[in-house]
């Protein structure tokens, strides 16, 4: 269990002057944290990075990323992506980040240049950075680019965002280029600067001064803005974002208390200013149900009445919605705790949403990996806590995340079932479970890299790959390399297994080995078992070495090679290392069906 | 707003942009005596008085800054 707190004025709503003033001590005390993930970070600047690299390093380190960090000389951002030098080639870099400016805007039209002309300066614009890109595509990693925020002045007025020659039409098109490519681009995420400018204030965001004195492209003040923006973007590269959100029902979904003021006296609708507000915070939590977020109840209540709450023709919100639903008397941190096992989920995946101050304080302390954003007791702020601290920002809609929610109803009926079976083999019969085990293939790249980053229980060495890494074992004959995928009658469980084996010569090593703790107790951990003495086989290998490395998170796995039949061959303190002779092999799957390529 | 008042405050500010509790800053101490004082450290001093005594310096006024007294004693024609 982590003991150390947060720094609470690195997340919404930003403590500023905290951060500028203090983030030398803040570092220190970060630093002491355990189980830090070390990330390479390469930032390319079109302008000053120092204080930008110095403040993003604390919101990294708030969320357990100790950043080594590469700074291009400045405004050498093109030269170093495009020719590098001996230092970055070193440097082994996981992410770029690229931080590009209207500064760093070439040339903007002419007033006299036809629209010819300014065609042919926007693609050179555009140009310059697909050539960063591509070059840099060679590391395979993720690449965030800054798009353009607007200028300050604009000499044509209003006329400056609807002429062709204006300086804010021209930069409306370069963002929605730069919004094209990163759709065309795997690992290009557009950091939204425009957004960020507005949202802050372009007149706070650009400081004149100190352009011309330190040559930095936004105010001190905007740098934690822009850094926080960062930092939310590289935990959704990393997978670190939450994946379930936990409500409050009385004064948090509706106005009013269900329990006094009953189903018509509660506050939601459009009759009332109040109303409307639990309408709002309601539809945001629709939405993010919607794009795959978990929705949870946690609320002092009688069950039916707080269930009653929903069946008001107002709710945007029905109990359905509800993967886990936990109405009753007792304290919030038990219920919490009780719905992360209900939902088979990590407990640090859950954000909790209370307008009561006591209740937040109490599961804070008691299961201090919950997030619980200080909402205050106004519903009309809750939505910010949400949004602005990126609990759930992600980097791309798949359609696993969208069908995420389904499948966690589905396994709401599989628990049902289970308690009606006399036996557990009876029950995973009637299952009708489907495996399809197969190599790599580049649909499924992304989710492989996802899973990968975001997978630490049941993850035998919880080795990390980004997605471009993942690309290149695909095509290399010297791996082993397949995912699982299961259905059952209930549903599709999606992509939930990866194995990669590294051949040499008569053994085969296994660099990873990783399960969804979605389909835990289902048997699937021995039909990718077969797989894998089968393709060993296949490749002349006679013996697979299996490792295990300890995490905070994986004790779970510590014997998962001894129930397979490996033996023990090397301790290196928690550390292990096992064999398995395979000549004698026999499959180990009795329940799954299983479709190859 | 008195002499050691404000710089008691630049005290303050040098003490958490340097992370050392127990700086003693004195009217001559100049960017020679801090090895961290660099020019982008500066930057973040001035905006940082900048902010907490709200004045504002102009571009001209920050290169003439070569200690601590200087700076001082622009800040109280400012806060005047």
């Amino acid at each position: 269990m982590e003991i150390y707190k947060k720094i609470t004025a690195l997340e919404y709503p930003l403590d500023v002057n905290i951060i500028l003033r203090k983030k030398k001590s803040i570092k220190k005390y970060l630093l002491l944290q355990d189980d830090l993930i070390e990330k390479n970070i390469v930032i390319l600047g079109g302008s000053t990075t120092s204080e930008v690299k110095n403040i993003l390093e604390l919101f990294l380190l708030n969320n357990g990323i100790k950043a080594n960090f590469y700074e291009s000389e400045y405004n050498k951002f093109y030269e170093d992506a495009l020719f590098g030098n001996d230092i970055l080639d070193k440097f082994n870099p996981d992410i770029f980040y690229i931080h590009t400016s209207n500064q760093n805007i070439i040339k903007y039209p002419g007033y006299k240049e036809s629209e010819s002309e300014i065609a042919t300066l926007l693609s050179n614009e555009m140009q310059r950075y697909k050539s960063i890109w591509s070059s840099l595509s060679k590391f395979d990693c993720a690449i965030i680019q800054n798009n353009f925020d607007y200028t300050l002045d604009r000499s044509l007025g209003n006329l400056d965002s609807s002429d062709i020659h204006g300086k804010t039409y021209f930069i409306n098109q370069l963002n929605n280029e730069f919004s094209k490519s990163s759709r065309e681009i795997k690992n290009l995420y557009i950091n939204d600067i425009n957004y960020l400018s507005s949202y802050f204030g372009l007149k706070n965001w650009f400081d004149k001064s100190l352009w011309y004195q330190a040559k930095y492209a936004l105010s001190l003040s905007a740098i934690p803005e822009l850094a926080f923006s960062i930092s939310k973007i590289i935990n959704s590269i990393l997978g670190k974002t939450k994946k379930c959100l936990v409500l409050d029902l009385d004064n948090t979904c509706w106005g009013g208390v269900i329990g006094d003021d009953g189903l018509g006296g509660i506050h939601i609708g459009t009759e009332t200013a109040i109303a409307e507000t639990f309408t709002s915070f309601q539809k945001y939590a629709k939405e993010l149900k919607q794009r795959g977020i978990t929705l949870a109840a946690c609320s002092k209540n009688d069950f039916k009445n707080a269930k009653e709450g929903f069946e008001h023709p107002e709710s945007i919100l029905k109990f359905d919605d509800f993967t886990s639903f936990k109405a009753n008397w007792n304290p919030k941190h038990q219920s919490i705790i009780e719905i992360a096992k209900e939902i088979n989920i990590g407990i640090d995946s859950l954000i909790f949403i209370d307008d009561n101050p006591v209740e937040r304080d109490i599961v804070f302390s008691q299961v201090p990996s919950v997030a619980v954003p200080d909402i205050g007791a106004d519903v009309i702020h809750f939505i910010e806590h949400i949004d602005r601290n990126g609990y759930f920002e992600p980097i791309s809609l798949l359609a696993d995340d969208i069908n995420r929610g389904q499948y966690y109803e589905d396994n709401k009926k599989r628990a049902v079932e289970q308690l009606t079976f006399k036996s557990y083999d009876e029950f995973l019969v009637s299952l009708d479970m489907m495996a399809d085990i197969k190599s790599f293939s580049s649909v499924y790249l992304d989710r492989i890299a996802q899973l990968t980053n975001k997978t630490n229980q049941f993850n035998l060495t919880t080795k990390r790959y980004t997605a471009g890494e993942i690309e290149n074992i695909a095509y290399r004959d010297d791996y082993i390399k397949f995912y699982g995928k299961l259905t059952d009658k209930y549903g599709d469980n999606g992509l939930i297994a990866i194995t990669i084996g590294r051949v040499e010569e008569k053994q085969c090593h296994i660099d990873l080995w990783l399960m969804s703790c979605r389909v835990l107790k289902r048997d699937m951990e021995f039909a990718m078992l077969d797989e894998l003495v089968k393709q060993c086989k296949e490749k002349g290998v006679s013996e697979i070495v299996g490792y295990y490395f300890k995490s905070a998170k994986n004790s779970m796995v510590s014997n998962l090679y001894e129930k397979f039949g490996f033996e023990l061959t090397e301790t290196n303190s928690e550390d292990t290392i096992w064999k398995l002779d395979i000549t004698n092999y026999e499959n180990k799957n009795k329940f799954i069906g299983i479709r190859n390529d | 707003m008195t002499r050691e008042k404000v710089f008691n405050g630049v005290q303050g500010i040098f003490r958490d942009i340097f992370d050392e509790d127990d700086l003693m800053i004195s009217d001559t101490t100049s960017s020679d005596e801090i090895e961290d004082w660099d020019s982008l450290n500066h930057i973040n001093l001035v905006s940082a008085i900048e902010k907490e005594f709200e004045i504002r310096f102009s571009l001209g006024e920050l290169m003439t800054l070569k200690d601590v007294g200087a700076m001082v004693d622009l800040m109280l024609e400012k806060i005047k």
